[in-house]
């Protein structure tokens, strides 16, 4: 197999907390991403995915250039950024580039949809001359949907709806034709209708324009229609990373299990034994001993306090770090 | 569910109509024919898009519409007590202690300056006009305690608590004047899936011990599935099909609800393909002449375009409203 457009290994991003104690001299640390490593192919859309905290955020600046990773190697495109000079990755983010959260608040609102789209192209003094970026922006506009585009370019945002206000944040995205798209939760704003168009679009650009996607979410009901592998993440860790068809039909992690259980199925006929952890994603700072995931863990017994798992291969393409994987089926 | 009609209904809203007036433009028709009922006990689901009437429908049902809302037509029974006709004070008297509200975006409907059982303490005196600090005391650490908040998180700030104990403190609230309806309005879309979880379980589980009826409004139809015993499809204003949820599910007859369903994932069948709904729901100023579903529908015929169509009952608890299921004999009802 050739070389993945994105590789990560061993990355990590602690931040150092302000020690109020003049007691304690240690440096403590925010573990938010501790040790995470995957590839990303080409055309192939990884869904990360976990709870608020878990450091899918973080992670996702990390890979922009945002934050500067503590530790690890990230390799694009045959490149290695982490540690690389501003110039590379101001060179390396014409190709990687994020479309956020919420629409409402991402797209400056004094800028017309065309000055949005055109902006890229000035930070990175490309696209020509005016009608060679004119032709840029239209087809950009047209790729994200927003058809036809003429009728869209001299429009303000307040003009627009939710869905249509996304597709100007991906086109924007799009006007650099990235080989990377960072979505973080993409449309987790929108409303229901909208949601699935928004994500068969970046599932079309996937496919016709080849483009690499990470697609960041807390929702699992959402990833199916988008990603070919999902990553769960907890405490700064991927706790099980596989094919989609694989992690949902046969999750292995007792958290991932959890995680699947509680989407509600739209269906009162689906209704199912939730597993529902109780209290929520402890303090980052003070990890626990062993398995991060043990004190809120249903099944954990005495020997996961004892060493941190590691991933596992649990079938092809498909792994998950839990030391009780080969015992007795744990849940019904 | 045929004996439902035996006991009187806690809610009875019926025919209510809600215009939205912004002269010298004509009024717009914000709500029109809603008509539905919630039983002692139960959790009726209210479903819809932005923009479909939802929270127009919240504030009608409270009182509480903005200065532009008139409420132009219809009837919103309590207990056989009709609303419409309470002055200004009556109807104070009766939100929060009969009707109370679990609003969306819990970390904002919070003092950040109070702390959470000075603020719950606060709701109890000024509806049950209890003084006596120990009474008070008292009361808010059984709320905590009725919702999973340890009582002592009473004197902390709602900065030190998470979005989960927030919202929960919000249903804390809530329920300080024993209620007999509550109204959540999206409450648990900022949250995560786990805590949503959690909040979901809670509301289910204080349904059951305080007999409490629920009005769950959700763009959201799988916490509906979870929740409710019974859904109202709200579309454009209007009401687009009501039913147990087992039918609304598993035997829509509304296109517009065939379509909801079609875009919402399902986690246990990774493999669907979801299927968006073109087009955008209809502007209150600008709505068809028929029915307003027509523009985005995909089964719309002639008809559907010239007059809206009536509320047709298929069933005694199953109604729709649209021409596809217009009875053959007899005409409408």
């Amino acid at each position: 197999m050739s070389e993945p457009l994105l590789s990560v290994r061993g990355l990590r991003k602690l931040f150092p907390v302000k020690t109020i104690s003049w007691r304690s001299r240690q440096q403590r640390f925010v573990h938010a991403v501790d040790d995470v490593s995957f590839d990303l192919a080409a055309g192939e859309a990884l869904a990360l995915v976990g709870e608020s905290g878990c450091g899918k955020s973080t992670l996702a600046l990390t890979l922009l250039g945002l934050e500067a990773p503590t530790a690890g190697n990230i390799r694009f495109e045959r490149q290695e950024l982490a540690g690389a000079p501003a110039a590379a990755w101001r060179q390396a983010r014409r190709h990687i580039q994020m479309i956020f959260q919420d629409p409402y608040e991402s797209l400056n609102p004094l800028m017309t949809v065309g000055e949005i789209v055109a902006e890229p192209l000035e930070v990175h003094k490309i696209g020509g001359n005016r009608d060679e970026r004119r032709k840029r922006i239209l087809l950009a506009l047209e790729d994200a949907g927003l058809k036809p585009a003429e009728h869209f370019v001299a429009r303000f945002p307040h003009e627009l709806s939710g869905g249509q206000r996304q597709r100007v944040a991906i086109a924007a995205a799009l006007v650099l034709e990235p080989r990377l798209l960072v979505a973080d939760e993409p449309v987790s704003m929108l409303d229901v209708s909208i949601r699935a168009e928004i994500l068969s679009l970046l599932a079309d650009l996937k496919t016709r324009r080849s483009i690499a996607l990470l697609f960041i979410t807390h929702d699992l009901g959402t990833v199916s229609a988008v990603a070919d592998r999902i990553a769960v993440m907890y405490l700064g860790r991927i706790v099980e990373i596989g094919a989609v068809n694989s992690v949902m039909t046969a999750p292995q992690h007792p958290y991932t299990r959890a995680l699947l259980s509680v989407v509600p199925a739209p269906n009162p006929r689906l209704r199912r034994q939730h597993i529902i952890l109780q209290g929520e994603t402890p303090d980052p700072v003070n990890l626990p001993t062993g398995c991060r995931f043990a004190p809120r863990c249903p099944v954990a017994v005495a020997r996961c306090r004892e060493s941190d798992p590691a991933l596992r291969p649990v079938a092809a393409d498909h792994a998950a770090a839990c030391i009780r994987l080969d015992d007795p089926p744990l849940f019904p | 569910m045929a004996y439902e009609m035996v006991k009187p209904p806690l809610l009875e809203v019926t025919r209510l109509g809600v215009d939205y007036v912004d002269p010298p433009r004509p009024p717009a028709a914000a709500l029109r024919e809603i008509t539905f009922t919630v039983q002692r006990g139960e959790a009726l689901g209210i479903v819809g898009e932005s923009g479909c009437g939802k929270t127009t429908l919240m504030l009608a049902l409270m009182r509480l519409l903005p200065a532009a809302g008139r409420i132009v037509a219809g009837s919103v029974r309590l207990d056989g007590v009709e609303l419409l006709d309470l002055d200004a004070q009556a109807m104070a008297a009766l939100r929060w202690k009969r009707i109370a509200m679990i609003f969306q975006g819990a970390m904002n409907a919070l003092n950040p300056v109070r702390t959470v059982g000075d603020q719950i303490a606060e709701a109890i005196r000024l509806h049950e006009g209890v003084t006596a600090r120990r009474t008070l005391d008292r009361r808010v650490e059984e709320l905590l305690d009725l919702v999973g908040i340890a009582a002592n998180r009473r004197a902390h700030y709602p900065f030190q608590y998470s979005g989960g104990m927030r919202q929960r403190a919000m249903i804390a609230m809530a329920l300080a004047c024993s209620p007999d309806l509550i109204i959540a309005d999206e409450p648990t879309t900022a949250l995560d899936v786990m805590i949503q979880a959690q909040i979901l379980q809670l509301l289910a589980e204080l349904r059951r011990r305080l007999n409490l009826s629920i009005l769950l409004v959700t763009h959201d139809l799988g916490i509906v599935a979870e929740l409710c015993d019974r859904v109202l499809v709200m579309y454009g204003g209007v009401m687009a099909e009501s039913a147990d949820v087992d039918t609304i599910y598993n035997a829509p007859v509304h296109p517009y609800t065939q379509a909801l369903l079609q875009a919402f994932p399902d986690p246990t069948r990774p493999a669907q393909k979801l299927a968006a709904i073109p087009g955008a729901p209809p502007r209150l100023n600008d709505l068809p002449p028929g029915c307003r579903f027509a523009p985005r529908c995909p089964q719309v015929f002639a008809r559907c375009r010239t007059a809206p169509p009536p509320v047709y009952a298929i069933t005694p608890a199953h109604a729709a409203s649209c021409f596809l299921v217009e009875p053959t004999e007899g005409g409408a009802a």
